[in-house]
């Protein structure tokens, strides 16, 4: 080691000793202890390492220290002076351009550097400023709305600026994000931000092979090569079960694996130590004997005949079926007048989050506690118990930030290995995936091959759908039953249908395991029903949007389900409000391919449109959700909240309801987030569930909670609460009453003096084996328009603009609901037109492409409030809905434009350029 | 492990003279490679870090035409004043990956990392570049086309250091332009690039052209028969249907993940003509 490095660092001098071609990004976090800077690849590929080195932004992970010798460094921390947020951190909070906040500091050291060179620029100066930073939440469009805010120095007084609304006007209010702050400091504590000092690192040995047999020799050498290997687990170690999987009775991926891998990726052992030991030992340094064998790869050698078989227990592959049959399907299709078909195909896709998996865990006595990014603490909990061996009462919870999730961090990850290494060590134990590692060993979404056939009657009313889907589970259960019965449900789309039948499979591959991917599924089936849709109304002459709205379900209609639909049925309001934008937009793109219109143009424009319906909530099964209020003898009142906030802004919105419940202002409302020993279990984060499930379930407890305050009183339901240090105040009419909380006896642990306790659980029936029931207790339904160019001649795909009008019930907090449907149409736009993980060959976010700050084009958002009354304050959900049609829009749009219909997704240029041949039927090698 | 990081450049190329060094000089190559599967072994080398060799920085005019110090970053070439000759290169050094790469990548990393998809190697092509590779008392000059020998294949001889790039003053008015491909709008590697240079003579004809295509083949290529035709036509709209599939010969695509050969062959070809006429308008 040489002399120690020295340089300014947030306005302050410092000096440290550290190997000179150590990355900045580690210096900082590891050394120095600043943690706001982030690590999602160190490959430059993100950009959420962003620093300012004299000045400038630069990717810190790939700062050698060495070069940081006498330079300024600025780091998210120096941002807020004296504690004070800039005016740039202010219009992040204001405008929600904070989602789950990995991305945060550098986008902010970017927009910083931008705005000290120029002061007031232009939105494309600040795309151009942004675009080497990946966010994988927002959709971007809030952040550049953010930074030319504060650009522009507004004067005070803007309406996000307001304080908080006062007691009864919280639900439907733009509030910025009760979390927010942290998020922009660079003090939110993600996965791998929380680890003690003293913890030793884990890293997994992971196969790389997609099948093979394998068995571990004699360790020694290794540990006698590396003192600072403390120790090497393999599946002997794991005390208990060595299986995991989300449903109760398919355990099927093994913590660790014992002899045989089934996809590249998998950990076959784990190596305990010091940080540079167990990263400096090469994966050849372990005695691992590899008896390769050949993969099976895609649903179709799945299932060819003689396929070898991943699970014994299922010799054919077949993971589950799922069904759906209403009415005569054939007879219908028969007396139908119209009727199309057509085949998709989907693959991989990587959920991205900016934060890879991370986290530690620690033994407690007879307990363990685990500190990780997650998406549902209470399954984390039963299988840690029963990978340990003991029981869920001895696991605790305690989730760090979640750096992002999207159904991604619904499954396991770290915790059975540092789990079984605490366990074991009696010491705490990190681990934080790299991002290769996270890429290749997490879920994915299913890869899906489908077919539909669509049939109307010349009115225009739909007659018979047919579906048939085949969904690439990977190698492991995860969530692919989950995707094989929702698919069904959803595959005849937002629309009243006479008959339909749709079959689903999910098979199992030697790939990734598929698992929860905003939608399960159901964004790939859209990409069937609007394809179809649109050829319909093209077959029948009609408009696409009027087509769609004839036949769109309304309250009263009954689903293929069978299901009678009550109420909050909003696709024909959806698609009304996006009439005026439809004629707009498509007489602009008209008018565009006339004027350029001479033969050879080679950028024209269209207008697509994709609708989508999606249940809120698991289908047909239990899905409760249980919260608490509670108010101290200090007057302090708390939420008690086990639903984890993984960006969406879960915490803000049932923040939200509870004060409007309690009728209390917003702000007087604390919260205890996420953990199993203080929280009850609110279920996972996923299928869009927590708005409607935990909401109401937040609702009813301040409800019972206001009931309890206003018996003590004695004053009736229309009463106000104010709380006055320990002092409650009601008032109702000329009544005053005071009450002292500090004179009540405590409850329970958490020493509140009084409680309120709700649970909802959304009233479902399980579906017969027609599919037939009540899968859902609502849905959300949305309608998108994209306006597009295809440059003809490269088959490249520019999108212009997005109007997406979303059925939300009610919209609690109006900026958040926005930024779900900026976020899912950025992920849409992904799917459609650049994702594909491929294993082995897109491991890394320069192979793999997603979409940065100048894929998204400008977005509006028209939200229409068509209350379900289960839900509270009739909101329902949006996380999922948000992403369905966008890929349906786009290639509406490409067909649009150039004539041709994308059959497999992405339609990456060379896809697009393809069919455009194909149908002019070009000669080869002759551009157009 | 050593790590030497000299401010004088003899003393560097002594060092490099004595035992094998990997050169590091911004570490946006360098530090990606760097990123296992699922490890990232503290590499096990020893990195001579050139940043700190103030000779190997900064573009000068010179008597004969523009020196490029192998340190410049991208930001500073977007940054400097330049003729219209430069066009292309700024072009391409608004698109090597966003803002934090263009302030600390730099073009002599560029040219000896030396991928088939550098962006700043056609417009370097194109400018009819000379790399200037210095080692203990001994200094040579190479035409770029000479120096990148393929995927990742230098010439440069491992106690070299590559100095700077030197380009000569074109003898007529000249512009250049740089048109790049790829799936999305920021960070990310070219699927198809090109870029060309013309000069017009004061016939208001083609005096001479350069045009060259990148991520076609394992070292970007000058399109010579294609120069030969443009040569001498007259400057206007139509320059551009003078590019023929036949001029394309040199390139040899290959199938990956971001296209697949047939693609990108008439992708170049698109881009190629499409380049011309921008240059030619
Ligand atoms: C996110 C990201 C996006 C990128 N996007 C692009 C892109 O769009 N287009 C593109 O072309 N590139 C891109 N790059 C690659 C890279 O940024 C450029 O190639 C850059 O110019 C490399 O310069 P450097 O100084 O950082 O090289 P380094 O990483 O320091 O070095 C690169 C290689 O060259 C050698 N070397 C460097 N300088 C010298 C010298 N003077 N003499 C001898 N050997 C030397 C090193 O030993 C090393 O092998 C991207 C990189 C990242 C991380
Ligand atoms: S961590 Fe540095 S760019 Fe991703
Ligand atoms: S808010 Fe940008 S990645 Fe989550």
């Amino acid at each position: 080691m040489s002399a120690p490095l020295r340089f300014r660092l947030n306005g302050r001098a410092v000096s440290v000793s550290v190997p000179p071609a150590r990355r900045l990004t580690d210096v900082l976090r590891l050394d120095l202890g600043l943690t706001g800077t982030k690590v999602g690849c160190e490959a430059g590929d993100c950009g959420a390492c962003t620093v300012l080195m004299d000045g400038r932004q630069v990717c810190a992970c790939m700062v050698p220290a060495a070069q940081a010798e006498g330079t300024e460094i600025v780091t998210v921390e120096g941002l807020a002076a004296d504690g004070a947020l800039s005016a740039l951190q202010r219009a992040f909070a204001r405008h929600g351009a904070a989602q789950c906040g990995v991305c945060t500091p550098g986008m902010l050291m970017a927009a910083q550097d931008l705005l000290r060179r120029s002061p007031s620029p232009s939105a494309e100066a600040v795309e151009d400023a942004l675009g080497g930073v990946l966010c994988r939440c927002t959709g971007y469009r809030k952040i550049v709305d953010a930074v030319l805010d504060a650009a522009a120095n507004r004067p005070p007084g803007n309406p996000f600026d307001d304080p908080a609304p006062r007691a009864g006007r919280a639900v439907g209010a733009r509030i910025a994000r009760v979390d927010v702050v942290p998020k922009l400091t660079g003090t939110e504590k993600y996965g791998d931000d929380v680890a003690p000092d003293d913890a030793l690192w884990l890293r997994a040995v992971r196969s790389p092979h997609a099948r093979a047999r394998f068995s571990i020799g004699d360790l020694k050498p290794v540990h006698a090569r590396h003192p600072g290997l403390v120790r090497v687990l393999t599946a002997r170690d794991v005390p208990g079960n060595n299986g995991y999987g989300i449903y109760p009775t398919i355990k099927d991926q093994p913590a660790i694996a014992a002899d045989e891998v089934r996809y590249r990726g998998e950990p076959v052992c784990a190596l305990v130590g010091d940080r540079d030991t167990v990263l400096g030992i090469r994966d050849d340094e372990v005695p691992i004997a590899w008896d390769v064998l050949p993969p099976v790869a895609g649903v179709a050698a799945a299932t060819a005949p003689g396929a070898p078989a991943l699970h014994a227990k299922l010799p054919d592959n077949v993971l589950t079926k799922g069904r759906l049959q209403f009415g005569d399907p054939d007879a219908a299709m028969a007396q139908a007048d119209v009727v199309v078909e057509g085949d998709w195909e989907t693959g991989f896709v990587e959920h991205a989050y900016i934060e890879p998996e991370a986290g530690y865990a620690r033994r407690v006595g007879d307990r363990i506690e685990i500190h990780a990014c997650t998406q549902s603490p209470y399954m984390d909990r039963d299988e840690v118990a029963q990978i340990l061996g003991i029981t869920p009462d001895c696991v605790r919870i305690a989730p760090s930030g979640i750096g992002g999730g999207f159904g991604g961090k619904l499954d396991l990850s770290v915790q059975p290995l540092i789990a079984v290494a605490a366990w074991h060590l009696g010491r705490p134990v990190r681990m934080a995936y790299t991002r290769p590692e996270s890429m290749a060993a997490s879920t994915k979404r299913h890869p899906a091959v489908m077919r539909g056939r669509w049939s109307a009657a010349r009115d225009g009313s739909l007659a018979a759908v047919e579906f048939v889907g085949d969904f690439n589970t990977g190698a492991y259960a995860s969530w692919g039953p989950t995707v094989a019965n929702r698919v069904p449900v959803h595959a005849s789309g937002p629309y009243r249908v006479k008959a339909a039948r749709a079959l689903s499979r999910a098979i199992h591959t030697n790939e990734p395991p598929s698992g929860a991917f905003r939608g399960f599924g159901v964004p790939q089936a859209a990409v069937v029903h609007e394809g179809l849709m649109d050829a319909l109304a093209d077959a029948l002459g009609q408009d696409r949007l009027e087509f769609r709205l004839r036949n769109a379900l309304r309250a009263g209609d009954t689903t293929a389900c069978g299901q009678v639909l009550k109420h909050s049925a909003g696709l024909p309001a959806c698609l009304e409000a996006l009439r005026p934008h439809w004629l707009r937009l498509r007489a602009g793109a008209a008018e565009h391919n006339r004027s350029a219109g001479n033969g050879r143009a080679a950028v024209r424009r269209g207008v697509g449109i994709g609708c989508m319906w999606y249940g809120i909530g698991n289908t047909s099964i239990a899905n409760p959700s249980t919260m608490r209020v509670g108010i101290g003898a200090d007057g302090r009142v708390t939420l008690y909240n086990g639903a984890v906030d993984i960006g969406q802004g879960s915490t803000t919105i049932l923040q939200q309801i509870c004060a409007d419940a309690l009728g209390l202002p917003v702000d007087r409302i604390a919260q205890v987030v996420g953990d199993t020993d203080r929280t009850a279990d609110a279920g996972k984060t996923s299928a869009s569930r927590q708005t409607f499930v935990s909401g109401k379930a937040v609702e009813l407890a301040a409800r019972s909670l206001r009931e309890k305050l206003l018996r003590l009183a004695n004053v009736g339901p229309d009463a106000l609460i104010a709380v006055e240090g320990s002092t409650l105040l009601l008032t109702e009419g000329d009544v005053r009453r005071r009450v002292d909380l500090a004179s009540l006896p405590a409850e329970g642990t958490d020493g509140d003096v009084l409680t309120g306790h709700g649970s909802f659980d959304p009233p479902t029936s399980p579906l017969d084996a027609d599919g037939q029931g009540v899968p859902y207790a609502t849905y959300g339904f949305a309608a998108q328009l994209c306006d597009l160019e295809v440059d003809l001649a490269l088959g490249t795909v520019k999108l212009r603009r997005f109007v997406a009008a979303h059925d939300v019930g009610r919209a609690v907090n109006p900026t958040l609901v926005e930024g779900q449907i900026h976020g899912g149409i950025a992920q849409g736009i992904g799917l459609a037109l650049m994702e594909e993980y491929l294993p082995g060959r897109t491991e890394n976010l320069h192979d793999y492409l997603i979409p940065t700050v100048g894929d998204v084009p400008p977005i509006d958002v028209i939200l229409v409030e068509d209350a379900e009354p289960l839900g509270p304050f009739g909101a329902k959900g949006i996380g999922e809905p948000a992403l369905v049609p966008t890929a349906p829009a786009i290639l509406s749009a490409i067909r649009d434009a150039a004539g041709v219909t994308i059959r497999k997704l992405p339609a990456l240029p060379h896809r697009v350029r393809a069919a455009i041949r194909a149908a002019q039927g070009a000669r080869a090698g002759e551009p157009a | 492990m050593a790590y030497l990081r000299p401010t004088d450049l003899d003393d560097a190329l002594r060092a490099l003279a004595a035992r094998p060094l990997v050169v590091l000089a911004g570490g946006t190559d360098h530090y990606p490679a760097r990123v296992g599967p699922w490890s990232k072994p503290p590499a096990d080398e020893d990195i001579i870090d050139i940043s700190a060799l103030s000779p190997l920085r900064g573009i000068d005019e010179t008597g004969q035409g523009w020196r490029i110090g192998a340190l410049t970053t991208w930001t500073e070439v977007i940054e400097a004043r330049l003729p219209k000759l430069f066009d292309g290169l700024k072009l391409a050094a608004r698109e090597v990956g966003g803002a934090q790469i263009q302030n600390r990548g730099t073009v002599g990393g560029n040219l000896c990392n030396a991928s088939p998809a550098a962006d700043g190697i056609p417009p370097l092509l194109s400018l009819d570049a000379e790399v200037e590779l210095r080692a203990a008392g001994r200094s040579r000059r190479v035409p770029l086309a000479d120096y990148v020998l393929g995927n990742r294949r230098t010439a440069r001889r491992a106690d070299e250091l590559l100095t700077a790039v030197h380009i000569a003053r074109p003898r007529h008015e000249a512009r250049g332009d740089f048109l790049k491909l790829g799936a999305r709008r920021y960070l990310v590697i070219s699927i198809v690039m090109v870029a060309g240079v013309i000069e017009r003579g004061p016939d208001g004809r083609v005096a001479s052209a350069r045009i060259a295509v990148g991520a076609c083949s394992a070292a970007a290529r000058r399109l010579p028969l294609l120069e030969q035709a443009l040569a001498g036509q007259s400057i206007e709209a139509r320059l551009a249907d003078r590019a023929a599939p036949a001029h394309f010969a040199p390139l040899a695509p290959i199938d990956d993940v971001r296209g697949d050969a047939a693609y990108r062959r008439e992708a170049a070809v698109t881009l190629t003509r499409r380049l011309i006429g921008r240059l030619a308008s």
